[in-house]
């Protein structure tokens, strides 16, 4: 506002606006185009310069930062290692009800003795076996050991076939009668269309075969016979078919059809579950195909669930975990209360000094400025270790205290290694980023406005609490969420001085990270975190109010 | 305690013997005796680090004086904190509360007296309407012009109706118009409230036109306290004469003083009769002071009294009120001299040989 304003009690703000005469159309530039357009053309290569020299650090955090982000919280969800590795079990699970108490059907148990003869052929089944294990302990070593047996699967209709004719225990006749006739080794396998149409599903448990052991051990199937589950296949067809059908066929390997067809009605059978149970007894509990199914889609909440002390039963519901799984809403608790509890004792410490040292002549501030900051020239860990050091039982201050006759010796503080130790270190090693916010905002209080206050019949403390507080406010608030977000997500620290009471979310991510593997789970706790700051900080913005939030 | 005529104590507020020094080696304030009377309006005058600040922040409490004692109304205040002192102050930059509305940074005087609302809300009206801001309530300080915070700020200091109210340089930050302006309606509110008042600036018109007696700093040393139009026509120094206003200066030597009339060779040997102010013996060099507009050059005009010397134009400014002419006066280049522009008035031509005059009486032979 101009000081024109003052003269008048009443302030027109807009009369400006008003004077200006009212312009109906566009303003054209001196060559008769539109203003506009020619400003645009010539900000352009400004523009564009600007661009470009930010696009070097907008491509690498795009790159290093936006991307691992958006991977981490995909990992969160993502579930497709069940629907992969066992993909003609999931469909057959479709049909199945888990609260029906019942076992699922012969088909499903034949579904998945195909999956698994593949996968551990790929020596994937084990990774499956280790994700479902987090659901419902045990099915790790029920896939590891039943992986062992299952290309046995079937060897009793194996044997018969060999009685009946030796070439069925032949890699070369199978790939006669079942291979495309353009098909040759390192190509993925085809099986060809006749045979396909004849018998379906030994062609397909054939394919599965072929191309496993290509893909899995780079062999080549013409030298390699046919795992036995392929021959339950081919039983399976055989039995289905009409003999006219088989008579009538006419691929390569023709006869060895026919023979078997004519002698299949006598051959002995025995169900897949059999075949399971013989390897596992567990494979009779409902409990591990419920597991299954419930994992099958390709996202979950699981990992989420896992989290907040949740879990999917194996029905499909949400439900408590078991009380003694419990410990992440309890991580989470307590990572919220010890990064206000360090975020308060940061003001509380903070708070004297900046004000102290944006009070005195420049030189002596400049000096204890360095002596602040003189703590991020040290290692982070030497500083930790330092604390181990003061805080321990036969430590410094315990042997001071002693020394004193504060403490029996046999009674020493325990400060380490627990919740308090975690505390001292981290609000030691945090509390710069609390100290420059509130001394670069106090820097910018002129001292007039207390001596304005006191002036006006205000004591030190009304005029600090009314008058210099209030605008100290902002630089509080900065090093509030600074020192709040920094601990919240704080590692090392609560690692080495944590102890088992002491540590944070964060050590559990990191634990999930690199000893369990179980990153969809490390993803899920991150991304709660993420959450977690991102809400605070909104509560923040709609309490304090985010523009009043100054770094000086 | 003294009384003048109209009741009104002379001695309301007093600098006894009062120095100051920061560093223990220099004073920056030397020796200060001030009596300011009750209902005054007194302005401390000077160039920056003449002192003049430090003496009202020792007013004010936020300065210790080093030596001697400053009282007001009679009691010693040097060991009362500023709070307790119930001096009303008016800041450089307003020092208004930039996290309360116009009313909250108005009441927070009263509030700190505890003060109830009724009577507070009444008091925060009635200054808000003696300085024409009474919308301006809700406002935020930031929201409002660099004049309107000057009120604000002087109705702050006033709100809580204290009889001494001290101001540090307050229209420094406003343009010219505007600081006009205000000069007036901080003298009429002074003069209707009656309150007494301290102003430092370093502005002399600002000094000259609303105190009633002007202490002029300079060196941490009053060098002169007087009415405005005694400081302006009889300056006792050559810093004051410097100091206060345009000012001709010629150097010379006294040759004699007799009584009311010293007789002063100027360097180019010219003789002419000055009135002796500060010195007191022949062979003494001095300074003689004329102000541009006691000099005239128009021969009707001239008094049969003046005395006249030879002076060439330099150069001829016409100012439209006035006329500005640079003349060689007795060696001096700088010499000035203001006329009116009245209808008869002769426009010099540059190079133009003329003879000028002045009355003995404005003519001031001061220290050199």
């Amino acid at each position: 506002m101009t000081d024109a304003a003052a003269d008048a009690p009443i302030p027109k703000p807009d009369a400006g606006d008003r004077a200006r005469p009212e312009r109906q159309e566009p303003l054209l530039a001196a060559d008769g185009s539109p203003l506009k357009k020619s400003l645009q053309r010539s900000l352009r290569r400004q523009k564009l310069r600007a661009f470009g020299l930010v696009a070097p650090l907008l491509l690498f955090v795009l790159v290093t930062f936006i991307a691992p982000i958006a991977d981490m919280l995909f990992r969160s969800v993502e579930n497709q290692i069940v629907s992969e590795t066992l993909p003609r079990t999931v469909v057959a699970l479709e049909q199945w009800d888990p609260e029906q108490d019942e076992l699922p059907s012969e088909d499903t148990f034949l579904a998945m003795a195909y999956d698994l003869v593949e996968a551990q052929e790929l020596k994937i089944h084990t990774r499956l076996g280790t994700r479902l294990n987090y659901e419902t302990t045990g099915i790790s070593s029920l896939f590891r050991r039943t992986g062992r047996g299952v290309d046995d699967f079937g060897e009793i209709y194996l044997d018969q076939f060999e009685d009946l004719n030796p070439n069925w225990d032949e890699a070369g006749p199978w790939v006669d009668l079942v291979a495309d006739e353009g098909w040759e080794h390192p190509a993925p396998f085809e099986p060809s269309e006749r045979f396909a149409a004849l018998m379906s599903e030994t062609a397909a448990a054939y394919a599965s075969f072929a191309r496993a052991i290509q893909q899995g051990s780079d062999d080549n199937p013409r030298e390699e016979e046919p795992w036995a589950p392929v021959h339950m296949a081919l039983y399976h067809d055989l039995m289905r078919t009409d003999p006219g059908a088989i008579a009538a066929y006419e691929g390569p390997r023709a006869e060895m059809l026919r023979e078997a067809r004519a002698a299949v009605e006598g051959f002995e059978s025995q169900p897949v579950r059999e075949m399971f149970v013989a390897e596992e007894e567990d494979w009779l509990d409902p409990e591990v195909w419920a597991t299954i199914k419930t994992f099958s889609p390709p996202y979950t909440p699981g990992y989420f669930l896992t989290s907040v002390d949740l879990k999917l039963s194996p029905d499909g519901e949400v439900v408590a975990q078991d009380e003694d799984q419990r410990i992440y809403m309890l991580l989470f608790q307590r990572t919220l209360f010890m990064s206000l509890m360090i975020m308060g004792c940061t003001i509380l410490l903070g708070y004297p000094i900046a004000y102290l040292i944006s009070n005195l002549p420049l030189r002596t501030a400049n000096l204890l400025l360095i002596l602040v900051l003189l703590p991020f020239w040290t290692s982070l860990l030497v500083r930790t270790s330092a604390w181990k050091v003061l805080l321990q039982q036969q430590g410094v201050i315990n042997d001071t205290l002693v020394w004193i006759g504060l403490v029996a010796d046999d009674a020493r503080l325990t400060m380490i290694n627990n919740q308090f130790g975690t505390i001292v270190a981290m609000t030691h090693i945090l509390l710069p980023f609390m100290i420059l916010p509130l001394y670069s905002v106090m820097k910018t209080i002129p001292p007039s406005y207390v001596r304005a206050a006191k002036s006006l019949g205000a004591t030190n403390w009304t005029a600090f609490w009314r008058v210099y507080f209030p605008q100290s406010v902002p630089g509080i608030g900065a090093g509030c969420i600074l020192v709040f977000i920094l601990s919240i997500g704080y590692y090392i620290t609560p690692e080495l001085v944590g102890g088992t009471t002491g540590t944070f979310i964060s050590n559990r991510i990191a634990f999930h990270i690199s000893s369990s593997l179980n990153w969809g789970l490390a993803a899920a706790l991150g991304t709660i975190l993420l959450v977690v700051v991102l809400v605070l900080y909104w509560v923040y913005d709609r309490i304090v109010g985010i523009d009043n939030v100054s770094l000086g | 305690m003294a009384l003048d005529a109209g009741n009104r104590k002379t001695d309301f507020v007093v600098f006894d013997r009062v120095q100051k020094s920061y560093d223990g080696e220099t004073l920056v304030v030397k020796d200060l005796n001030l009596d300011i009377a009750q209902g005054e309006f007194l302005t401390m005058l000077g160039p920056s680090g003449s002192g003049k600040t430090t003496c009202l922040m020792m007013l004010a409490g936020f300065e210790t004086a080093t030596h001697g004692d400053i009282r007001l109304d009679g009691k010693p205040i040097n060991n009362i904190p500023p709070h307790k002192r119930g001096i009303g102050m008016v800041f450089q930059n307003y020092a208004l509360f930039p996290h309360m509305t116009v009313e909250e940074n108005l009441a927070f005087p009263l509030e700190v007296r505890k003060i109830g609302k009724d009577e507070r809300e009444a008091k925060v009206r009635r200054a808000l309407d003696m300085v024409q801001m009474a919308d301006f309530g809700g406002r935020r300080p930031a929201q409002l012009s660099g004049g309107q915070q000057q009120r604000i700020a002087l109705a702050r200091a006033l709100v809580f109706e204290p009889e001494l109210v001290l101001m540090d340089e307050p229209l420094g930050a406003l343009d010219k118009q505007l600081r006009e302006r205000m000069q007036f309606e901080i003298t009429r509110l002074a003069h209707e409230i009656g309150i007494t008042v301290v102003y430092v600036t370093h502005d002399q018109t600002e000094a000259l036109t609303m105190s009633d007696r002007v202490a002029v700093f300079n060196d941490g040393k009053i060098q002169q306290l007087a009415e405005p139009d005694v400081l302006y026509e009889k300056p006792e120094n050559s810093f004051v004469a410097q100091f206060i206003g345009e000012n001709n200066t010629l150097q010379g030597t006294v040759q004699d003083i007799d009584g009311k009339v010293a007789t002063v060779r100027l360097d180019d040997g010219e003789i002419i009769d000055c009135t002796p102010v500060n010195v007191s013996q022949p062979g003494e060099r001095t300074q003689v002071s004329i102000r541009p507009e006691r000099v005239e050059y128009n021969r009707e005009r001239l008094s049969p009294d003046a005395h006249t010397i030879h002076a060439e134009v330099l150069e001829f400014i016409y100012m439209g009120d006035i006329f500005r002419t640079r003349l060689r006066v007795a060696g001096n280049e700088d010499f000035v001299i203001k006329t009116r522009n009245a209808p008869d008035q002769r426009r010099l031509q540059r190079g133009e040989k003329i003879e000028i005059g002045w009355l003995p009486e404005d003519c001031r032979a001061l220290d050199a």
